[in-house]
């Protein structure tokens, strides 16, 4: 049934790093970002918060699709803006690969900003108080009291975002990123008469992947909640 | 008691859900292959449902106003009249490349003429009528270039767009991917966006596919001419159905000798300054 899997041209193990490294480097990234972000959208300024709510709103209703094809045909082909040196022979693969990660950040930071909201909403509002009386800046009071609390109360929405983008790094595979379903769509081409038998090894493998990451943060949420 | 209402419900609208599904399967099915023979299908019913592509200029598009042209919709319709369907019976699908044998094994549509490369591996779903014409995979670049002449040329660090996971793109990349960057692409449209605003040097896939798109952009791109494979397109037709496959050859001879073969291709991809090519012979 899964004989095809002999063919020295389908690098199952690459694929799949290729899509872990997406998701490695996209979650970092969309973590950073997306706790500037939900410092903003908390801030006393309202231009901050402005802004941050508008990104939110526009990027977090974007298909993801659309944010992907974007940063290759609109930011790279027609803007000219490339990550990587255009001279280096895997320029391409190299610009691709950044650009999608570039193009994750941008969508999953609203989902981590979203989910770190609603955290803050459960640090008591006198926790807050309480810092400021004791002269801490809003940098000091956001940054030491409120999204330490915040973080331990939203791992497991967080653990969900994350599980998100893993499967989400499949549409990388539209601006040409080598990941898991750039192979599949490979081997559904040349394997046309075993398409069942590709479909569920894919799908196996991304269960493999995504259970123990469910299992392993849902332990860590239970473990660093904050009794209240 | 509320709780085991909504249950109740929820089970009555699946069941409902489950049988109208069941029937939309059933009909379909029995709509295009109530038995196995095309011929047989196509004398009773008066009907045809017929597999193209949708997306591809110059062989099987649709247009804004709903209707098709291309070299593959005038080879669909020949085959269909030759089985005595008008035009008004045939109901178009679009046949997307990996949905093809499915769709053909599943009986939703009565046979397809997609750009469908006669393989080996296919073989063991369909049965091909044909072939009706012969590609050669070749490079489309912008006219103003003159240092890509062929496969040969593509050293240097050219860069070349494919569709992701395509035969040409697998080509290139087992053949000549140690002087070449292929970027791959979702469809063949973003890769004349790229090649247009000069972020690739050239894209590849089959001539006549490339011919539909440089005529598409007159003066604009132009085609290589050096072929580096053989494509054999057929009409992709039920397995075993060999009724189907002797009156679909015979259709198709029909067309190439009575003029209206050439004369699809002249007006389809010829303004791009494709030469057409001389007619197959129809394999046994």
């Amino acid at each position: 049934m899964f004989d095809f899997l002999s063919n020295p041209d389908y690098n199952l193990v690459d694929a799949f790093w290729t899509t872990i490294q997406l998701t490695f480097f996209s979650a970092i990234g969309a973590l950073i970002w997306g706790t500037i972000l939900v410092g903003m959208r908390v801030s006393p300024v309202p231009i901050m918060r402005g802004f941050a709510t508008v990104y939110v709103n526009i990027f977090r209703n974007t298909p993801l699709t659309v944010i992907i094809i974007f940063t290759s045909l609109g930011l790279s082909s027609t803007l000219g803006i490339n990550l990587a040196a255009s001279d280096s022979p895997t320029s391409l693969a190299d610009n691709a690969f950044r650009l999608a990660v570039l193009g994750f950040i941008v969508y999953t930071a609203t989902f981590v900003c979203e989910s770190l909201r609603s955290g803050i909403n459960t640090v008591p509002v006198g926790q807050a108080e309480a810092a400021r009386a004791l002269g801490l800046n809003f940098v000091q009071v956001l940054g030491l009291i409120v999204l330490p609390q915040a973080f331990r109360a939203v791992i497991a929405p967080l653990a969900n975002v994350l599980i998100a983008l893993l499967k989400n790094t499949t549409v990388a595979s539209v601006i040409g990123v080598a990941e898991a379903s750039l192979l599949m769509s490979t081997m559904v081409e040349n394997e046309s008469d075993s398409l069942f038998s590709v479909f569920i090894l894919f799908a196996l493998v991304f269960v493999v992947l995504v259970l123990p990451l469910g299992l392993l943060l849902g332990w860590v949420a239970k473990k660093a909640e904050v009794k209240r | 008691m509320r709780f085991s209402r909504v249950l109740q419900t929820g089970a009555v609208v699946m069941a409902a859900g489950l049988a109208l599904t069941a029937c939309g399967g059933g009909s379909g099915s029995s709509g295009a292959s109530g038995d196995k023979n095309l011929v047989q299908r196509a004398k009773d019913n008066k009907k045809l449902t017929i597999g193209i592509k949708f997306d591809q200029p110059g062989l099987g598009l649709k247009k804004p106003d709903g209707t098709y042209a291309g070299f593959d919709v005038d080879v669909a319709k020949y085959i269909a009249k030759q089985l005595g369907v008008e035009e008004s019976g045939i109901t178009w699908k679009e046949a997307q490349s990996a949905q093809r044998e499915d769709l053909i094994k599943k009986g939703e549509v009565d046979f397809i003429v997609a750009t469908y490369s006669i393989t080996d591996k296919r073989k063991n779903d369909v049965s091909f009528g044909g072939p009706y014409f012969i590609a050669h995979q070749d490079l489309l670049v912008r006219s103003d270039n003159t240092d890509i002449t062929g496969p040969e040329s593509l050293t240097g660090n050219k860069k070349l767009c494919s569709v992701k996971g395509s035969t040409p793109a697998q080509n290139v990349k087992t053949k000549y991917a140690k002087e070449v960057q292929l970027q791959e692409v979702g469809k063949y449209t973003d890769c004349v966006t790229s090649l247009l605003n000069g972020s690739v040097d050239a894209m590849t896939t089959d001539d006549v596919i490339l011919a539909g798109y440089a005529a598409q952009q007159p003066g604009k791109l132009k085609l290589v001419g050096k072929g580096f494979t053989d494509e054999n397109y057929g009409v992709g037709l039920k397995k075993d159905d060999a009724d189907g496959k002797a009156a679909v050859n015979k259709a198709i001879q029909a067309m190439e000798q009575d003029g209206s073969w050439e004369k699809s291709l002249q007006t389809n991809v010829g303004p791009s300054g494709y030469k057409i090519p001389a007619v197959p012979t129809i394999a046994p």
